[in-house]
Protein backbone atom coordinates (compact mmCIF):
# COMPACT_ATOMS: atom_id res chain seq x y z
CA UNK A 1 0.00 0.00 0.00
CA UNK A 2 1.51 3.34 -1.16
CA UNK A 3 -0.27 5.26 1.83
CA UNK A 4 1.60 8.60 0.19
CA UNK A 5 -0.98 8.18 -2.28
CA UNK A 6 -3.48 8.05 -0.30
CA UNK A 7 -3.07 10.86 2.40
CA UNK A 8 -4.17 14.21 1.47
CA UNK A 9 -1.36 16.32 0.75
CA UNK A 10 -2.65 19.09 2.88
CA UNK A 11 -2.39 16.92 5.94
CA UNK A 12 0.98 15.64 5.29
CA UNK A 13 2.20 18.59 5.00
CA UNK A 14 1.37 19.88 8.77
CA UNK A 15 4.04 19.54 11.04
CA UNK A 16 2.60 17.62 13.99
CA UNK A 17 2.62 19.92 17.27
CA UNK A 18 5.77 20.94 18.51
CA UNK A 19 4.63 19.96 21.93
CA UNK A 20 4.03 16.42 20.91
CA UNK A 21 7.20 15.99 19.86
CA UNK A 22 8.66 17.55 23.12
CA UNK A 23 6.02 15.05 25.01
CA UNK A 24 7.92 12.25 23.17
CA UNK A 25 11.09 12.88 24.63
CA UNK A 26 9.47 13.77 28.34
CA UNK A 27 7.98 10.46 28.25
CA UNK A 28 11.15 8.52 28.86
CA UNK A 29 11.94 10.72 31.66
CA UNK A 30 10.60 9.30 34.94
CA UNK A 31 11.31 11.55 38.03
CA UNK A 32 10.62 15.24 35.68
CA UNK A 33 9.08 18.19 37.42
CA UNK A 34 6.65 18.76 34.45
CA UNK A 35 6.23 22.88 33.95
CA UNK A 36 4.93 21.65 30.60
CA UNK A 37 1.33 21.14 30.90
CA UNK A 38 -1.42 22.94 29.75
CA UNK A 39 -4.12 22.69 32.41
CA UNK A 40 -5.52 23.27 35.70
CA UNK A 41 -4.03 20.81 38.86
CA UNK A 42 -7.16 20.85 40.31
CA UNK A 43 -9.79 18.04 39.96
CA UNK A 44 -13.18 19.03 38.49
CA UNK A 45 -14.82 20.20 41.64
CA UNK A 46 -16.68 17.53 43.39
CA UNK A 47 -20.27 19.22 42.78
CA UNK A 48 -19.82 19.02 39.11
CA UNK A 49 -18.76 15.63 39.19
CA UNK A 50 -21.66 14.20 41.54
CA UNK A 51 -24.23 16.23 39.05
CA UNK A 52 -22.61 14.19 36.27
CA UNK A 53 -23.02 11.10 38.00
CA UNK A 54 -26.68 11.44 39.17
CA UNK A 55 -27.47 12.55 35.22
CA UNK A 56 -25.54 9.15 34.16
CA UNK A 57 -27.39 7.14 36.83
CA UNK A 58 -31.13 8.84 36.21
CA UNK A 59 -30.73 7.64 32.49
CA UNK A 60 -29.78 10.88 30.68
CA UNK A 61 -27.51 9.03 28.40
CA UNK A 62 -28.86 10.16 24.65
CA UNK A 63 -28.30 12.78 22.00
CA UNK A 64 -28.87 16.32 22.73
CA UNK A 65 -30.37 18.71 20.54
CA UNK A 66 -27.84 19.64 18.15
CA UNK A 67 -27.02 23.03 19.41
CA UNK A 68 -26.92 21.13 23.47
CA UNK A 69 -29.14 20.86 26.88
CA UNK A 70 -31.55 24.47 26.01
CA UNK A 71 -31.05 24.51 29.68
CA UNK A 72 -26.98 24.85 29.11
CA UNK A 73 -27.62 27.15 26.79
CA UNK A 74 -29.47 29.37 28.83
CA UNK A 75 -27.11 29.11 31.46
CA UNK A 76 -24.44 30.26 28.89
CA UNK A 77 -26.00 32.94 27.67
CA UNK A 78 -26.94 34.42 31.53
CA UNK A 79 -23.44 33.90 32.68
CA UNK A 80 -21.87 35.71 29.30
CA UNK A 81 -24.81 38.82 30.32
CA UNK A 82 -23.53 39.17 33.37
CA UNK A 83 -19.94 38.46 33.92
CA UNK A 84 -19.25 40.07 30.34
CA UNK A 85 -22.40 41.66 29.59
CA UNK A 86 -22.92 40.44 26.11
CA UNK A 87 -26.14 38.41 24.91
CA UNK A 88 -27.38 36.07 22.64
CA UNK A 89 -30.21 33.89 22.21
CA UNK A 90 -30.08 30.65 23.53
CA UNK A 91 -32.47 29.25 21.03
CA UNK A 92 -30.24 29.99 17.93
CA UNK A 93 -27.08 31.66 18.66
CA UNK A 94 -24.76 29.21 21.38
CA UNK A 95 -23.46 25.97 20.33
CA UNK A 96 -22.03 24.14 22.71
CA UNK A 97 -18.95 22.10 21.73
CA UNK A 98 -16.48 19.86 21.80
CA UNK A 99 -14.34 21.59 23.85
CA UNK A 100 -13.22 24.70 22.73
CA UNK A 101 -10.99 23.21 20.01
CA UNK A 102 -14.31 21.99 17.95
CA UNK A 103 -15.41 25.64 17.85
CA UNK A 104 -12.12 27.00 16.37
CA UNK A 105 -12.81 24.32 13.77
CA UNK A 106 -16.06 25.46 13.43
CA UNK A 107 -15.80 29.33 13.02
CA UNK A 108 -12.59 28.82 10.63
CA UNK A 109 -14.25 26.05 8.47
CA UNK A 110 -16.95 28.48 8.63
CA UNK A 111 -16.02 31.76 6.54
CA UNK A 112 -12.48 30.09 5.05
CA UNK A 113 -12.69 29.74 0.95
CA UNK A 114 -10.01 28.23 -0.41
CA UNK A 115 -6.61 30.99 -0.03
CA UNK A 116 -8.31 33.26 2.00
CA UNK A 117 -6.03 34.80 5.20
CA UNK A 118 -6.49 34.85 8.75
CA UNK A 119 -4.91 36.68 10.86
CA UNK A 120 -3.12 34.51 13.49
CA UNK A 121 -1.38 36.41 15.93
CA UNK A 122 2.39 34.82 17.35
CA UNK A 123 2.96 33.16 19.99
CA UNK A 124 -0.32 31.77 20.33
CA UNK A 125 -2.14 28.43 20.80
CA UNK A 126 -0.54 25.42 18.59
CA UNK A 127 -3.81 24.96 16.66
CA UNK A 128 -4.64 28.16 14.89
CA UNK A 129 -2.41 28.33 11.91
CA UNK A 130 -2.85 24.42 11.47
CA UNK A 131 -6.95 24.37 11.47
CA UNK A 132 -6.69 27.55 9.34
CA UNK A 133 -4.69 25.60 6.63
CA UNK A 134 -7.16 22.32 6.98
CA UNK A 135 -9.91 24.64 6.34
CA UNK A 136 -7.40 25.73 3.21
CA UNK A 137 -6.87 28.80 4.48
CA UNK A 138 -3.68 31.06 4.90
CA UNK A 139 -2.49 31.57 7.89
CA UNK A 140 -0.76 35.14 8.65
CA UNK A 141 1.10 35.66 11.70
CA UNK A 142 0.81 38.93 13.32
CA UNK A 143 3.85 38.80 15.65
CA UNK A 144 4.02 40.06 19.06
CA UNK A 145 6.70 40.83 21.28
CA UNK A 146 8.00 41.21 24.80
CA UNK A 147 8.22 45.24 24.34
CA UNK A 148 4.84 45.43 23.50
CA UNK A 149 3.39 43.24 26.10
CA UNK A 150 2.94 40.69 23.25
CA UNK A 151 -0.38 42.44 22.48
CA UNK A 152 -1.01 43.35 19.33
CA UNK A 153 -1.86 46.34 17.83
CA UNK A 154 -3.72 48.57 15.10
CA UNK A 155 -0.96 49.89 13.35
CA UNK A 156 0.64 45.81 12.51
CA UNK A 157 -3.09 44.49 12.10
CA UNK A 158 -3.91 47.17 10.05
CA UNK A 159 -0.95 46.74 7.56
CA UNK A 160 -1.52 42.70 7.25
CA UNK A 161 -5.18 43.36 6.02
CA UNK A 162 -5.71 42.51 2.28
CA UNK A 163 -8.86 41.86 0.25
CA UNK A 164 -8.36 37.81 1.01
CA UNK A 165 -8.30 39.06 4.93
CA UNK A 166 -11.09 36.90 5.92
CA UNK A 167 -10.59 36.48 9.51
CA UNK A 168 -8.58 37.64 12.95
CA UNK A 169 -8.25 35.44 15.85
CA UNK A 170 -7.77 37.00 19.07
CA UNK A 171 -6.28 34.97 21.95
CA UNK A 172 -6.57 36.90 24.97
CA UNK A 173 -5.69 35.81 27.42
CA UNK A 174 -2.96 34.43 25.65
CA UNK A 175 -1.22 30.69 25.95
CA UNK A 176 1.53 30.61 26.20
CA UNK A 177 2.38 34.12 26.83
CA UNK A 178 -0.04 35.46 29.78
CA UNK A 179 -0.68 38.57 28.12
CA UNK A 180 -4.58 40.31 28.27
CA UNK A 181 -6.06 42.99 26.20
CA UNK A 182 -7.74 45.83 27.99
CA UNK A 183 -11.02 46.94 27.05
CA UNK A 184 -9.13 50.46 25.23
CA UNK A 185 -6.59 47.86 23.43
CA UNK A 186 -9.43 45.97 21.64
CA UNK A 187 -11.22 49.05 20.93
CA UNK A 188 -8.34 49.90 18.92
CA UNK A 189 -8.16 46.39 17.24
CA UNK A 190 -12.16 46.99 16.82
CA UNK A 191 -11.29 49.50 15.00
CA UNK A 192 -8.74 48.25 12.62
CA UNK A 193 -11.28 45.67 11.20
CA UNK A 194 -14.51 47.82 11.66
CA UNK A 195 -14.04 49.22 7.94
CA UNK A 196 -13.86 45.73 6.32
CA UNK A 197 -15.52 42.32 6.27
CA UNK A 198 -13.58 40.90 8.54
CA UNK A 199 -14.63 38.29 11.48
CA UNK A 200 -13.28 38.14 14.40
CA UNK A 201 -12.90 34.91 16.10
CA UNK A 202 -12.08 35.76 19.81
CA UNK A 203 -11.18 32.84 22.15
CA UNK A 204 -11.92 33.37 25.40
CA UNK A 205 -11.08 30.50 27.12
CA UNK A 206 -8.85 31.65 29.89
CA UNK A 207 -11.65 34.54 30.61
CA UNK A 208 -11.92 33.92 34.31
CA UNK A 209 -8.35 33.94 34.88
CA UNK A 210 -7.07 37.19 34.77
CA UNK A 211 -5.08 39.12 37.88
CA UNK A 212 -3.60 41.97 39.32
CA UNK A 213 -7.01 43.59 39.59
CA UNK A 214 -8.03 43.36 36.01
CA UNK A 215 -10.67 41.73 34.29
CA UNK A 216 -11.58 39.86 31.38
CA UNK A 217 -13.21 41.78 28.20
CA UNK A 218 -15.27 40.02 25.96
CA UNK A 219 -14.40 41.66 22.11
CA UNK A 220 -18.50 41.23 21.51
CA UNK A 221 -18.92 43.85 24.22
CA UNK A 222 -16.73 46.29 21.65
CA UNK A 223 -19.54 48.81 20.07
CA UNK A 224 -20.05 47.53 16.45
CA UNK A 225 -18.11 44.31 17.26
CA UNK A 226 -21.16 41.45 18.45
CA UNK A 227 -22.08 41.53 14.65
CA UNK A 228 -18.86 40.02 13.20
CA UNK A 229 -17.77 38.18 16.33
CA UNK A 230 -17.67 34.40 17.10
CA UNK A 231 -16.76 34.31 20.80
CA UNK A 232 -15.39 30.92 21.87
CA UNK A 233 -15.45 29.66 25.32
CA UNK A 234 -15.66 26.81 27.38
CA UNK A 235 -15.31 25.04 30.71
CA UNK A 236 -12.07 23.78 30.44
CA UNK A 237 -9.31 26.08 32.44
CA UNK A 238 -12.65 28.14 34.49
CA UNK A 239 -14.01 24.85 36.34
CA UNK A 240 -10.85 22.58 35.77
CA UNK A 241 -12.96 20.14 33.62
CA UNK A 242 -10.39 19.78 30.87
CA UNK A 243 -11.10 15.82 29.49
CA UNK A 244 -14.81 16.79 30.07
CA UNK A 245 -14.45 18.33 26.53
CA UNK A 246 -16.51 20.84 27.43
CA UNK A 247 -17.10 24.11 25.23
CA UNK A 248 -19.00 26.60 23.58
CA UNK A 249 -19.10 29.01 21.11
CA UNK A 250 -21.31 32.28 20.88
CA UNK A 251 -22.25 34.33 17.64
CA UNK A 252 -24.85 36.17 15.55
CA UNK A 253 -27.63 33.56 14.51
CA UNK A 254 -26.19 34.02 10.29
CA UNK A 255 -23.12 32.39 11.41
CA UNK A 256 -24.11 29.91 14.21
CA UNK A 257 -26.52 28.73 11.23
CA UNK A 258 -23.70 27.76 9.26
CA UNK A 259 -21.30 26.42 12.00
CA UNK A 260 -24.22 24.12 13.36
CA UNK A 261 -24.36 22.46 9.99
CA UNK A 262 -20.80 21.44 10.20
CA UNK A 263 -21.63 20.73 14.01
CA UNK A 264 -24.27 18.15 13.20
CA UNK A 265 -22.35 16.47 10.36
CA UNK A 266 -19.04 15.84 12.52
CA UNK A 267 -19.87 15.86 16.41
CA UNK A 268 -23.68 15.64 16.29
CA UNK A 269 -24.24 16.57 19.95
CA UNK A 270 -21.26 17.47 22.75
CA UNK A 271 -21.54 14.60 25.00
CA UNK A 272 -24.59 14.55 27.41
CA UNK A 273 -22.48 14.03 30.64
CA UNK A 274 -20.53 16.62 30.24
CA UNK A 275 -23.03 19.02 29.02
CA UNK A 276 -25.29 18.06 32.68
CA UNK A 277 -21.68 18.76 34.60
CA UNK A 278 -21.36 22.04 32.85
CA UNK A 279 -24.80 23.19 33.59
CA UNK A 280 -23.86 22.12 37.11
CA UNK A 281 -21.18 24.34 37.52
CA UNK A 282 -22.66 27.64 36.30
CA UNK A 283 -25.88 27.14 38.21
CA UNK A 284 -24.12 26.38 41.22
CA UNK A 285 -21.81 29.36 40.42
CA UNK A 286 -25.14 31.62 40.15
CA UNK A 287 -26.16 30.15 43.46
CA UNK A 288 -22.47 31.18 45.17
CA UNK A 289 -20.56 33.69 42.79
CA UNK A 290 -18.56 31.31 41.57
CA UNK A 291 -16.66 30.52 44.81
CA UNK A 292 -14.61 27.52 43.14
CA UNK A 293 -13.35 30.43 40.41
CA UNK A 294 -12.53 32.52 43.13
CA UNK A 295 -10.26 30.24 44.88
CA UNK A 296 -8.31 28.64 41.94
CA UNK A 297 -7.87 31.90 40.43
CA UNK A 298 -6.61 32.88 43.53
CA UNK A 299 -4.08 30.22 44.35
CA UNK A 300 -2.69 30.50 40.59
CA UNK A 301 -2.09 33.98 41.26
CA UNK A 302 0.03 32.92 44.58
CA UNK A 303 2.03 30.83 42.43
CA UNK A 304 2.34 33.01 39.52
CA UNK A 305 3.94 35.63 41.47
CA UNK A 306 6.58 32.98 43.32
CA UNK A 307 7.12 31.89 39.34
CA UNK A 308 8.26 35.38 37.78
CA UNK A 309 10.20 36.58 40.72
CA UNK A 310 11.76 33.05 40.41
CA UNK A 311 13.05 33.60 36.55
CA UNK A 312 13.59 37.77 37.60
CA UNK A 313 16.21 36.33 40.49
CA UNK A 314 18.11 33.94 37.80
CA UNK A 315 18.75 37.00 36.03
CA UNK A 316 16.26 36.43 33.34
CA UNK A 317 13.78 39.03 32.17
CA UNK A 318 10.18 37.99 32.19
CA UNK A 319 6.87 39.44 31.19
CA UNK A 320 4.58 39.68 33.67
CA UNK A 321 1.63 37.16 33.03
CA UNK A 322 -1.64 38.68 33.91
CA UNK A 323 -3.99 36.04 32.20
CA UNK A 324 -4.31 32.53 31.50
CA UNK A 325 -1.39 30.49 33.67
CA UNK A 326 1.69 30.47 32.28
CA UNK A 327 4.58 32.54 32.66
CA UNK A 328 7.37 33.12 29.24
CA UNK A 329 10.83 33.71 30.27
CA UNK A 330 12.89 35.03 27.83
CA UNK A 331 16.42 32.38 28.41
CA UNK A 332 17.90 34.19 25.59
CA UNK A 333 20.50 35.41 27.33
CA UNK A 334 21.80 32.10 28.07
CA UNK A 335 22.67 31.70 24.31
CA UNK A 336 20.97 28.69 23.44
CA UNK A 337 17.68 28.26 21.73
CA UNK A 338 14.08 27.97 22.78
CA UNK A 339 14.31 23.81 22.25
CA UNK A 340 17.83 23.50 22.93
CA UNK A 341 17.37 25.40 26.24
CA UNK A 342 14.49 23.17 27.24
CA UNK A 343 16.20 19.83 26.27
CA UNK A 344 19.42 20.66 28.13
CA UNK A 345 17.02 21.67 31.21
CA UNK A 346 15.57 18.85 30.75
CA UNK A 347 18.08 16.51 30.73
CA UNK A 348 20.37 17.88 33.72
CA UNK A 349 17.66 18.71 35.44
CA UNK A 350 14.67 17.07 34.61
CA UNK A 351 12.07 20.20 34.81
CA UNK A 352 10.16 20.12 31.92
CA UNK A 353 9.30 23.18 30.17
CA UNK A 354 8.21 24.02 26.44
CA UNK A 355 10.11 25.65 23.40
CA UNK A 356 8.67 28.91 22.98
CA UNK A 357 8.78 27.98 19.26
CA UNK A 358 5.85 25.58 19.69
CA UNK A 359 3.68 28.67 19.41
CA UNK A 360 4.99 30.22 16.24
CA UNK A 361 8.27 31.75 15.28
CA UNK A 362 8.08 34.67 17.51
CA UNK A 363 8.10 32.42 20.33
CA UNK A 364 11.72 31.89 19.57
CA UNK A 365 14.04 32.79 22.41
CA UNK A 366 11.60 32.19 25.29
CA UNK A 367 9.89 28.92 27.37
CA UNK A 368 6.45 28.51 28.40
CA UNK A 369 6.18 27.59 32.29
CA UNK A 370 2.52 26.41 33.12
CA UNK A 371 2.06 27.45 37.11
CA UNK A 372 -0.82 25.01 37.03
CA UNK A 373 0.86 22.86 39.54
CA UNK A 374 1.37 22.33 43.26
CA UNK A 375 3.34 25.24 45.25
CA UNK A 376 6.24 22.95 46.69
CA UNK A 377 6.69 21.47 42.63
CA UNK A 378 6.72 25.13 41.56
CA UNK A 379 9.73 26.27 44.20
CA UNK A 380 11.42 22.58 43.74
CA UNK A 381 11.20 23.25 39.65
CA UNK A 382 12.96 27.00 39.95
CA UNK A 383 15.82 25.62 42.53
CA UNK A 384 16.59 23.17 39.69
CA UNK A 385 16.41 25.88 36.96
CA UNK A 386 18.75 27.99 39.37
CA UNK A 387 20.93 25.65 39.46
CA UNK A 388 21.10 24.90 35.71
CA UNK A 389 21.63 28.60 35.42
CA UNK A 390 24.46 28.57 37.73
CA UNK A 391 26.04 25.51 35.90
CA UNK A 392 25.49 27.54 32.67
CA UNK A 393 26.33 30.61 33.84
CA UNK A 394 29.92 28.90 35.28
CA UNK A 395 30.38 26.87 32.19
CA UNK A 396 30.59 30.11 30.12
CA UNK A 397 32.85 32.10 32.81
CA UNK B 1 -8.95 39.25 66.64
CA UNK B 2 -11.11 40.16 63.98
CA UNK B 3 -8.85 39.40 61.03
CA UNK B 4 -7.98 41.54 58.23
CA UNK B 5 -7.63 40.35 54.57
CA UNK B 6 -3.84 39.33 54.71
CA UNK B 7 -4.35 37.74 57.83
CA UNK B 8 -7.17 35.13 56.32
CA UNK B 9 -4.62 34.35 53.31
CA UNK B 10 -1.91 34.06 55.86
CA UNK B 11 -3.69 31.35 57.57
CA UNK B 12 -4.83 30.07 54.55
CA UNK B 13 -1.03 29.27 54.02
CA UNK B 14 -0.05 28.46 56.81
CA UNK B 15 -2.57 26.26 57.04
CA UNK B 16 -1.71 24.46 54.22
CA UNK B 17 2.08 23.93 54.95
CA UNK B 18 3.10 25.69 58.40
CA UNK B 19 6.99 25.58 57.07
CA UNK B 20 6.27 28.51 55.01
CA UNK B 21 8.66 31.36 55.65
CA UNK B 22 7.57 34.96 55.89
CA UNK B 23 9.73 35.82 52.50
CA UNK B 24 7.51 32.82 50.59
CA UNK B 25 4.34 33.98 51.72
CA UNK B 26 4.95 37.71 50.84
CA UNK B 27 6.34 36.73 47.15
CA UNK B 28 3.03 34.36 47.32
CA UNK B 29 0.84 37.41 48.48
CA UNK B 30 2.88 40.33 46.56
CA UNK B 31 3.04 41.73 50.34
CA UNK B 32 6.25 43.42 52.03
CA UNK B 33 8.07 41.03 54.26
CA UNK B 34 8.27 43.28 57.28
CA UNK B 35 3.74 43.39 56.77
CA UNK B 36 3.76 39.39 56.90
CA UNK B 37 6.14 39.36 59.90
CA UNK B 38 4.36 41.04 61.83
CA UNK B 39 0.74 40.34 60.86
CA UNK B 40 2.38 36.46 61.95
CA UNK B 41 3.81 38.21 65.29
CA UNK B 42 -0.04 39.21 66.07
CA UNK B 43 -1.37 35.89 64.91
CA UNK B 44 1.05 33.76 67.52
CA UNK B 45 0.52 36.67 70.35
CA UNK B 46 -3.06 36.40 70.17
CA UNK B 47 -2.44 32.88 69.99
CA UNK B 48 -4.97 32.41 66.65
CA UNK B 49 -2.00 30.40 65.50
CA UNK B 50 -0.93 27.92 68.37
CA UNK B 51 1.55 26.04 67.15
CA UNK B 52 3.39 24.60 64.06
CA UNK B 53 2.95 20.48 64.21
CA UNK B 54 3.65 18.01 61.64
CA UNK B 55 0.84 16.15 60.22
CA UNK B 56 2.20 12.43 60.99
CA UNK B 57 0.05 9.70 59.61
CA UNK B 58 0.89 6.96 62.55
CA UNK B 59 -0.88 4.00 60.50
CA UNK B 60 2.44 4.25 58.35
CA UNK B 61 4.64 4.24 60.66
CA UNK B 62 5.72 1.46 62.69
CA UNK B 63 5.34 2.82 65.91
CA UNK B 64 2.99 0.62 68.31
CA UNK B 65 0.19 2.90 68.51
CA UNK B 66 -3.64 3.01 69.13
CA UNK B 67 -5.93 5.75 68.82
CA UNK B 68 -9.59 5.95 69.95
CA UNK B 69 -11.98 8.56 70.18
CA UNK B 70 -14.37 8.52 73.58
CA UNK B 71 -17.56 10.30 74.07
CA UNK B 72 -17.37 11.08 77.83
CA UNK B 73 -20.89 12.80 79.58
CA UNK B 74 -20.05 14.72 82.44
CA UNK B 75 -22.05 16.32 84.82
CA UNK B 76 -20.87 20.29 84.85
CA UNK B 77 -19.36 21.35 88.12
CA UNK B 78 -21.24 24.60 89.77
CA UNK B 79 -19.70 27.85 89.26
CA UNK B 80 -17.06 26.58 86.38
CA UNK B 81 -19.46 24.67 84.04
CA UNK B 82 -17.08 22.22 82.27
CA UNK B 83 -13.77 24.11 81.97
CA UNK B 84 -12.70 22.47 85.05
CA UNK B 85 -13.38 18.84 84.17
CA UNK B 86 -12.02 19.51 80.81
CA UNK B 87 -9.06 20.58 82.58
CA UNK B 88 -8.24 17.89 84.98
CA UNK B 89 -8.58 15.52 81.69
CA UNK B 90 -6.26 16.99 79.28
CA UNK B 91 -3.56 16.59 82.21
CA UNK B 92 -3.63 13.24 81.24
CA UNK B 93 -0.73 12.73 78.68
CA UNK B 94 -2.63 9.68 77.12
CA UNK B 95 -4.97 12.55 75.98
CA UNK B 96 -4.25 14.35 72.72
CA UNK B 97 -7.42 16.09 71.54
CA UNK B 98 -10.08 17.25 73.68
CA UNK B 99 -13.55 19.45 72.32
CA UNK B 100 -16.88 20.35 74.48
CA UNK B 101 -19.40 19.02 71.87
CA UNK B 102 -22.98 19.80 71.52
CA UNK B 103 -25.86 16.65 71.62
CA UNK B 104 -25.96 13.36 73.01
CA UNK B 105 -22.58 13.90 74.94
CA UNK B 106 -20.54 16.77 76.41
CA UNK B 107 -16.63 16.37 75.84
CA UNK B 108 -14.84 13.91 72.99
CA UNK B 109 -11.25 12.96 73.51
CA UNK B 110 -9.09 12.04 71.09
CA UNK B 111 -6.98 9.67 73.34
CA UNK B 112 -3.52 7.27 71.86
CA UNK B 113 -1.90 4.56 73.43
CA UNK B 114 0.81 2.20 72.94
CA UNK B 115 -1.56 -0.93 73.00
CA UNK B 116 -5.31 -1.75 73.09
CA UNK B 117 -5.40 -2.80 76.51
CA UNK B 118 -3.42 0.31 77.66
CA UNK B 119 -5.96 2.52 76.38
CA UNK B 120 -8.73 0.13 77.87
CA UNK B 121 -7.05 0.44 81.19
CA UNK B 122 -6.59 4.28 80.43
CA UNK B 123 -10.33 4.33 80.72
CA UNK B 124 -11.36 2.40 83.38
CA UNK B 125 -9.12 3.09 85.65
CA UNK B 126 -8.51 6.85 84.66
CA UNK B 127 -11.33 8.58 83.35
CA UNK B 128 -14.32 6.64 84.25
CA UNK B 129 -13.97 6.96 87.55
CA UNK B 130 -13.15 10.51 87.77
CA UNK B 131 -16.41 12.29 90.00
CA UNK B 132 -18.89 13.73 87.66
CA UNK B 133 -17.65 11.77 84.59
CA UNK B 134 -21.35 9.59 84.09
CA UNK B 135 -20.30 7.82 81.18
CA UNK B 136 -17.68 6.92 78.74
CA UNK B 137 -18.14 5.76 75.11
CA UNK B 138 -14.79 4.57 73.13
CA UNK B 139 -14.21 4.20 69.68
CA UNK B 140 -11.21 2.73 68.29
CA UNK B 141 -9.95 4.21 65.19
CA UNK B 142 -9.21 2.06 62.32
CA UNK B 143 -7.46 4.49 59.58
CA UNK B 144 -6.46 8.26 59.03
CA UNK B 145 -8.01 9.24 55.81
CA UNK B 146 -7.98 12.86 55.72
CA UNK B 147 -6.73 15.34 58.79
CA UNK B 148 -7.23 19.34 59.21
CA UNK B 149 -8.18 19.14 55.20
CA UNK B 150 -5.44 17.18 54.05
CA UNK B 151 -5.38 13.73 52.54
CA UNK B 152 -3.46 11.08 54.00
CA UNK B 153 -2.85 9.51 50.50
CA UNK B 154 -0.57 11.33 48.15
CA UNK B 155 -2.24 13.32 45.54
CA UNK B 156 -1.55 11.66 42.39
CA UNK B 157 -1.19 14.41 39.34
CA UNK B 158 -3.32 12.38 36.56
CA UNK B 159 -2.26 14.78 33.97
CA UNK B 160 -0.19 14.14 30.68
CA UNK B 161 3.17 16.00 31.41
CA UNK B 162 3.16 17.96 28.36
CA UNK B 163 0.33 19.30 26.69
CA UNK B 164 -1.25 22.30 24.52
Amino acid sequence: MNYDSVISRTVAQIPPSGIRKFFDVVATMPGAISLGVGEPDFVTPNHIRESAIRSIRSGETHYSSNWGLIELRRAINRYQEQRFGISYNPDNEIIVTVGASEGIDLALRCVIEPGDEVLVPEPSYVSYQPVVTLSGGVAVPVPTCEEKCFKIDKETVSSLITKKTKAIILPYPNNPTGAIMTREELTEIADAIRDHDIIAISDEIYCELTYGGLTHTAFASIPGMWERTVTLNGFSKAFAMTGWRMGYLCAPKELAAMMCKIHQYTALCAPIMGQHAALAALEDGFNDDFADVTHMRKIYDQRRRIMVEGFRSMGFTVFEPLGAFYSFPNISSLGYSSEEFATRLLKSQLVVTVPGTAFGKSGEGYVRCCYATSTDLIFEALDRMQNFVNAEKTAGA
Amino acid sequence: MHLTEIEKDILEILAQDARRTPAQIALMLGAEVSKVQEAIKELEDARVVVAYPALINWDKSQAESVEAVIEVRVTPMKGYGFDAIAEQIMEFPEVENVYLMSGAYDLLLFVRAKTLKELAMFVAERLAPIENVISTATHFMLKRYKISGITMDKHEDKRQAVSQ
